[in-house]
Formats: C-alpha cells, structure tokens, sequence
C-alpha cells in the first residue's frame, strides 16, 4: 500500500472515531451513506479502469502525444478541454483516467484542462444552474470557468 | 407518509440508476473480452494494467466514501447558509471555499444552496466562489487526485483554483453589479 493511500485511510479513520465519539446515530446514517454511494460508484469504477486497460494496451503512447501531448500545442489543449466540458464523468474516476494519460504521453496542461473543465463546468447541469441562479450567472460561471481552466493548465505546464 | 410517497419515486430511480451501472459495466467486460479474443496478444498488457488500476482505486475508495458519506450526514445546509451568508472580503473568500469543498453531495445539490445564499444577503462573488469550489475542490477529490498524480500536480491545481476562482467571483460580481447599474440608469 503506498504512503498516500495509508494517509487517506488514516484520515478516514480519524474521521470516524472523531463522528463515533460525537453522535453514534448520525455516524451509522453516515455509514449507510457511503455504503450506498461505494454500491453506485463502483459499475462506473470498473468500466473506466477497464477501458483504461484498453486504451494503454492498444493506443500507442505517441498518438496520444500527438493529438494531447506536448506537440499538439495550444489545439489540442482546446480540444480536451472542450471534451472535458461536455462529458459527464464523476470526478473520481476522471483522476485515474487523467493518470493513464499522463502516463502514455500526454502533455501536463492537456490532463490539468481536461480535469479542470470536467469538474467545474456542467454541461448537464447548465440548464438547472440557468433555472436556479438566472441565465446571465449561470452562463458567466460556465463561460469564464472554460477561460480560468485553460490558463490554470498553461500555468501548470510551465511550472510542473 | 407524505414524505414517504415523495421519496418513493426518487428510491425507485436511484434503483434503476444502479442498476443502469451494472448493466452498462456487463457490456464494457463483454466488449472488451470480444477485442481480446481478437486481439490474444494483449491479454497479458490489459489484465495487468486493470489490475493495477484496480487496485490502486480500491485501496482508497471505501475511505474516501466513509469521508464523503460523515461530511454529507454532519455538515447542515443550515450551518453553511448561516457562516457563508453573512461574511465578506477575504474572510468571505476562504469561507466559500472551505463550505464549498466539504463533500456534502452533487453539484446540483448546490443550485438551491446558492438561492438561499442570496436571499441571506451573501454576495454574489461568495456565491460565485462557494459554486465553483462546490464543483471542483471537493475534499475526496483531492484525496484521489492526489493518490494517481501525486503531490504537486494535486498541490498545484488546487492553489491555482482557489486563486482563480476567487478572481472569477469578484469578476462576476462587479459584471453584474455593473450590467444590474446600467439597466436601472436606462429605465
């Protein structure tokens, strides 16, 4: 087990001796909670690293550079980050995905982009975002959260 | 039992959703046992490769839930409508951040949070940084990012997402503000 996954379930640990000692009830709704979450994330769990498998196995690393790596350049870094707006993966499994990525040739910026557009703009949810805070925020957090998620990528591929 | 009969619909969808999971998962083995049976020489490069992945996610995973499913039962929406709207300047900033990257459920859980936010009188900066935060600085996510791309890469975008979207908050705001000013000086 490496170090940080030692960490993280310490953390959990922590976590739960902490809600035991606070209230034992809330701690077993708690548990049921995640229970319930581990049953319906799994499926979606199993069919990434899957195609995970897949895509390291079959797509040579070098067409990944040349379409998300380093020579791809400023086009490609659109492009991921336009998929990652419209797709709808659950963050948590977009972190291994973007790992196999990093892993068979794609550029730091393309992976930052990708995840960055994945979690904070919502395509699906946009027109319950427009329903809730109005059009005009709605369409200003969206648009300029694509701006903000490719200057964060250039960023971290000059500096990582 | 009104309640119940609320819920009822909302259980039997989560049902179905699973369910949807499962089956969708079923396919992905069958296609990808199919492109094997094809492909026979890269059985041995895609098992290992799963497996490693597999492992690596399941060693974390049940951790991350507990963490996620303790935040969700403890932090009220009522605690984080009282702390966030009434505070502002950088104070405010931090606050929305910290409320917003507790794991307290989906995006869409969010929305109706904000619009009481509002109402409360938190600014809308506050607001745009605690959505955005919401979406992209959730806890258990950084605790997996952190796991497949370690320190820096997680350290990283986190300290530039906090940053921008802080900027991106304060942008918003002043754009209203400024639109909201023009419109009323028209009519």
């Amino acid at each position: 087990m490496s170090t940080t996954a030692i960490i993280i379930n310490l953390l959990a640990l922590g976590c739960l001796v902490f809600a035991l000692v606070k209230d034992r009830h809330k701690t077993e709704q708690s548990i049921g909670v995640a229970v319930k979450s581990f049953i319906r994330i799994l499926p979606t769990v199993f069919i990434i690293i899957v195609i995970i498998g897949l895509l390291m196995s079959f797509v040579p690393p070098d067409q990944i550079s040349r379409f998300i790596g380093e020579q791809a350049g400023f086009g490609g870094l659109l492009a991921i980050a336009a998929l990652g707006a419209v797709l709808y993966i659950p963050a948590i499994i977009s972190f291994p995905l973007a790992a196999s990525l990093l892993q068979s040739g794609a550029a730091v910026a393309s992976v930052a982009a990708f995840i960055t557009t994945l979690t904070m703009i919502g395509l699906v949810t946009l027109p319950l975002e427009i329903k809730e805070l109005g059009k005009k925020m709605a369409f200003l957090r969206n648009g300029l959260s694509f701006i903000i998620a490719i200057v964060i990528a250039l960023i971290m591929g000059v500096i990582l | 039992m009104r309640q119940d009969a609320a819920r009822m619909p909302d259980k039997k969808k989560a049902h179905k959703e699973i369910i949807r999971g499962y089956v969708l998962f079923a396919a992905t083995v069958i296609a990808a046992a199919i492109i094997l049976w094809i492909f026979p020489d890269k059985v041995s490069a895609v098992t290992t490769t799963t497996w490693n992945y597999f492992l690596e996610m399941i060693m974390i995973l049940p951790a991350v839930m507990i963490i996620m499913g303790l935040f969700s039962v403890f932090v009220s929406k009522e605690l984080v409508v009282k702390y966030l709207g009434k505070t502002s300047g950088v104070k405010g900033i931090l606050l929305a951040v910290f409320f917003g990257a507790l794991p307290t459920g989906p995006l869409y859980v969010a929305f109706p949070l904000a619009v009481a936010l509002r109402s409360k009188g938190a600014s809308i900066s506050n607001i745009v940084i605690f959505l955005s935060a919401w979406a992209c600085i959730k806890l258990p996510q950084e605790l997996v990012e952190l796991q497949f791309l370690g320190i820096k890469f997680m350290a990283a975008r986190l300290i530039l997402t906090i940053i921008f979207v802080a900027i991106m908050g304060l942008f918003i705001e002043r754009l209203i503000e400024w639109t909201d000013k023009k419109r009323i000086g028209v009519s």
